[in-house]
């Protein structure tokens, strides 16, 4: 199993004790990084926005601050569609977001790193780490860090895919959405496929991703195969 | 133009890296471009580390998704991770050599008419970034001059990734890294778009892209994105080449 999908594995003993897995995320990350929060903001492009979940109540409000005065290091993020580290909010924070950066330095944060969620063109929302201390984020290990912004975004796509029950089956994330992690980054058909299907059926990208998912799931087929068919133009969801 | 030139442009391109909109993506399709001209390669590719342990292809000359998966990082074998791993450029090894260190990839690539591949390592001081490969279908004896060149190339590559001396250095690099592999993903998707638009497949897809790219000095990630939304559609790629 990849370290994405060991993280993912470790969250669902938690996935019990009735917590959503967002959050059970947000406090893992807290647990094994050294960040005091962090946090997950739902946005689609419409500017439809939502503070998904948080690590405690500091994180999530700190979420929705920046929502709902529509400024701060997530809001760009998610904006430009990169990364942004601010390393030391009170040196850099106030030029860039006069509004937020007072009210983030009272509630004792003193740096910010906000990772835009999104896959291509497909962008979900934005994942936010938090630290008390000036600088930390740039020992944090980046690698770990990063695995857990690949954890959200598999767990987003996994939150898309609800069983009839209205419920996503959790034992389905580990099994057949954590695999998708390694079909993302080493074959390049499944974004080409996404395209494809975008046009096919006349749909968006994010709808599109999921009709692929379905596809594979109800023939119980990797990702990269029926991608590969796609492109190959064995099968078509017009 | 001749090499001289080629390497002028290259380097003189080097200081457009510290714009605020710089893109790293556009620039690493560029110098592999490039490379592949200067150095008179077949085809050529830019693999980097995503700083969460494995390497990605980033930049390439072709689209044919043999030849790619040839230089696909997620193969164990191959001199591509090798001088990664090791850090030292792979030049000139000879036929018998290649065969029992990377069967696989040699065969492979010696049915697709490939007679040589050159790597070259990106290195910032004790860090390799990523490296940059190079297949040849003509049998190549690289010189020390070409070696020489290989390596400025892969230095120019390096600091567009990193800028020397300054504080933010780190910062700098997350950045333009994250950004380069997200925009690798909306060209992937792009192509897809285009190719089911234009009836063509998705390697064409990528031409029609990168020729428009050129013809209009558009940046292809901006190209891509904006056959994403909608804004640049497939006949319009088609009709700037007629």
């Amino acid at each position: 199993m990849t370290p994405v999908g060991d993280i993912l594995l470790s969250l669902m003993d938690g996935a019990r004790s009735g917590l959503g897995l967002p959050e059970l995320l947000c406090r893992d990350a807290v647990r094994r990084l050294p960040i005091s929060g962090c946090g997950i903001s739902l946005m689609d492009a419409d500017g439809g926005v939502e503070a998904l979940a948080g690590s405690d109540e500091r994180a999530v409000g700190l979420e929705g601050l920046q929502l709902s005065l529509g400024e701060g290091p997530c809001v760009e993020a998610f904006a430009s569609g990169r990364l942004v580290m601010v390393t030391d909010l009170e040196l850099q924070g106030a030029p860039r977001w006069p509004g937020y950066t007072p009210a983030a330095l009272e509630a004792g944060v003193r740096a910010i790193f906000s990772y835009p969620l999104r896959i291509g063109g497909i962008r979900m929302g934005v994942f936010d780490l938090f630290a008390d201390s000036p600088g930390i984020l740039l020992d944090v290990d980046l690698a770990l860090a990063l695995r857990y912004v690949d954890a959200a975004v598999l767990i987003l796509l996994h939150l898309q895919s609800l069983a009839p029950t209205g419920e996503p089956a959790d034992g389905e994330l580990v099994d057949h959405v954590a695999p998708i992690e390694i079909a993302f980054r080493s074959q390049p058909e499944v974004h080409q496929a996404t395209g494809m299907v975008s046009v096919q059926a006349a749909v968006g990208l994010t709808d599109a991703l999921l009709l692929l998912r379905a596809h594979a799931f109800a023939h119980d087929l990797p990702i990269g195969d029926v991608a590969r068919d796609v492109v190959d133009r064995k099968i078509n969801f017009t | 133009m001749s090499r001289e030139q080629l390497l002028a442009t290259t380097f003189v391109e080097l200081a457009d890296t510290i714009e605020d909109d710089f893109e790293v993506l556009d620039f690493l399709q560029n110098l592999a471009e490039r490379s592949s001209e200067i150095m008179g390669a077949a085809a050529a590719a830019l693999i980097l580390a995503d700083q969460r342990g494995n390497l990605q292809l980033v930049a390439s000359t072709t689209h044919t998704a043999q030849v790619l998966e040839l230089l696909a990082p997620d193969t164990q074998e191959g001199p591509c991770v090798e001088a990664f791993t090791i850090g030292e450029a792979i030049v000139n090894v000879p036929d018998h050599e290649a065969l029992r260190r990377w069967p696989r990839f040699t065969q492979t690539a010696t049915s697709l008419g490939f007679t040589c591949v050159q790597v070259f390592p990106l290195r910032f001081r004790s860090q390799v970034l990523g490296a940059l490969s190079l297949l040849f279908t003509d049998p190549v004896e690289l010189t020390e001059d070409d070696r020489s060149i290989g390596a400025a190339l892969v230095g120019v590559a390096s600091i567009g990734l990193l800028q020397e001396r300054t504080p933010r250095q780190k910062e700098i690099l997350a950045e333009r890294l994250q950004s380069a592999l997200t925009l690798r993903v909306v060209i992937e998707q792009a192509k897809g778009v285009v190719a089911e638009r234009a009836g063509v497949g998705v390697d064409t897809a990528f031409d029609l892209m990168n020729g428009f790219s050129r013809r209009e000095s558009r940046r292809l990630s901006d190209v891509a994105a904006a056959v994403l939304d909608g804004s640049l559609t497939a006949g319009q790629l088609d009709a700037s080449s007629a």
